[in-house]
């Protein structure tokens, strides 16, 4: 569905990614790891134009869009490879003055000029999909951080983008709301959504992961399915990685 | 009824010591003239002076945050510049002064209220300006990402999820701002605007109590202000209803 060929992207003097390919398949699952510094959540934004990539293309199969970043990107293109993707947030980044429904609402009312109502039954239907329709009224300080993170994955669905994009969405929460957010995670991948997930927790990246990608130091080092990465790696740098995380 | 209500207070203002019942006739009868002075001018002046002068700081401030792309950008980000250093720089009585004074030797006469309304309003634009930018600089740079990978561009995202937020920082630095506004008022007697405090100097001009009716204007402004907080606090409390406690 999504090519992105040869990315690359410095701040100042520090070459973050040194040219990254990946091929998003339409409906899959791609999970990202890699040690912290590797450029993993770099890459993601890039996918969102929340970063700028110095070049690189990314282009999707359809021809609906194709941004080639050798040339400054004229700002329209930017936004419509913005609004081709949800992003959910490490920190969610609730709008703390907006209830969770409001919070849902922004988007389709201001972008796509929905109507207040029919946006209100979307963000609704949404939100009882993670199962927090009992919060709609609520302000995001008054929400438990596992539930803060579903609105924010309800908030990235309510754009009703192509893909979905996840910043270790799991990684501000205490363990033992984890869980919740990871249940919702697996059943929009089992729903179809396609998604690209950076995370650590290793076993939703062998639950669920279609296809895992290892970076490192700006490369991609390794990739392949689960079950290839995760059991017959024999590369030396995944396996070090692997152990790493294990331990 | 208020003939006898003011009678019963003269009266009581009589107890007070150092008064005499002349002395407490004539701060009754300098009551009305000056709180009209307030009412009509002063309160006024200070209103439509800080409207102006928000707009001219919300503008300010976004010339000054913008990322800066292009020439034409960098020229108005200098002027802006300058605009703020040199009215903070200057005296208000002294821009005052060269608006209503000074300017008709250069063939610009203005009456002493729009003379008014001018510098005070560049001075709420200069000084607020530096405040609301401060304020939408303490938004986390999240809630622009948030902002913008719901689709927004960057004014919506400015407008929608932004300000809202800057605006509940800015209450209390922005109150301030305007209740010495208020006070600032008092400048404009001397440049004839018949406001509170002028009509303060005409009363003693007659009667030469300046302890007496000075003292009652004070009270006066006092009395606006202690209203001005008590809005301020019904604000704060509404635009706090998101924030944890």
């Amino acid at each position: 569905m999504i090519q992105i060929t040869n990315i690359h992207k410095a701040f100042g003097t520090n070459q973050v990614l040194k040219g990254i390919d990946l091929s998003i398949d339409k409906g899959k699952v791609v999970v990202i790891l890699g040690p912290s510094g590797s450029g993993k959540t770099t890459f993601l934004r890039c996918i969102n134009a929340l970063e700028i990539p110095d070049q690189g293309v990314i282009a999707f199969d359809d021809n609906s869009l194709s941004v080639d970043f050798s040339a400054k990107p004229n700002k329209k293109k930017l936004l419509a490879l913005q609004r081709k993707s949800g992003m959910v947030f490490q920190s969610y980044n609730l709008f703390p003055h907006k209830t969770a429904l409001q919070n849902l609402m922004l988007g389709p009312t201001v972008v796509q000029g929905v109507s207040k109502a029919d946006a209100q039954a979307q963000a609704l239907a949404l939100l009882n999909k993670v199962g927090l329709a009992d919060k709609a009224d609520l302000y995001p300080f008054q929400l438990s951080g596992g539930q803060q993170q579903r609105i924010g994955i309800a908030r990235a669905l309510a754009i009703e983008p192509s893909l979905l994009l996840f910043d270790e969405p799991t990684s501000a929460l205490d363990p033992e709301l984890v869980q919740d957010v990871l249940e919702t995670m697996k059943q929009l991948a089992s729903e179809g959504w396609t998604m690209v997930v950076v995370t650590h927790e290793i076993s939703f990246a062998r639950d669920v992961a279609d296809h895992v990608v290892l970076i490192e130091d700006g490369h991609v080092v390794e990739e392949g399915s689960a079950q290839q990465m995760f059991e017959l790696s024999t590369h030396p740098r995944t396996q070090a990685f692997l152990q790493r995380i294990e331990s | 009824m208020l003939a006898s209500l003011t009678s019963a207070l003269t009266d009581l203002l009589a107890l007070l010591p150092f008064m005499s019942p002349d002395r407490a006739q004539i701060v009754i009868d300098s009551f009305w003239p000056m709180l009209k002075g307030g009412i009509y001018y002063s309160i006024p002046l200070a209103l439509i002076s800080f409207a102006i002068g928000m707009m001219i700081a919300l503008i300010v401030a976004l010339i000054r945050i913008v990322p800066r792309t292009g020439w034409l950008h960098e020229i108005v980000y200098r002027l802006a510049r300058i605009y703020v250093s040199a009215i903070r720089g200057t005296p208000m009585l002294v821009q005052l002064f060269i608006i209503f004074y000074g300017l008709p030797s250069v063939g610009v006469k203005l009456d002493p209220f729009p003379s008014a309304i001018i510098a005070f309003s560049l001075n709420i634009g200069a000084y607020a300006s530096e405040t609301v930018r401060a304020s939408i600089l303490s938004i986390p740079k999240g809630q622009w990402e948030a902002g913008s990978t719901v689709g927004l561009t960057y004014l919506q995202t400015f407008r929608h999820v932004i300000l809202p937020q800057a605006l509940r920082v800015s209450v209390p630095p922005l109150s301030n701002t305007f209740i010495s506004l208020v006070k600032d008022t008092s400048l404009a007697s001397l440049v004839l605007v018949t406001e509170l405090f002028k009509q303060a100097q005409i009363i003693t001009a007659r009667n030469y109590e300046f302890m007496l009716v000075y003292t009652e204007a004070a009270f006066i402004y006092w009395g606006i202000c202690l209203f001005l907080t008590f809005i301020q606090g019904k604000l704060e409390t509404r635009l706090d209803r998101y924030v944890a406690k």
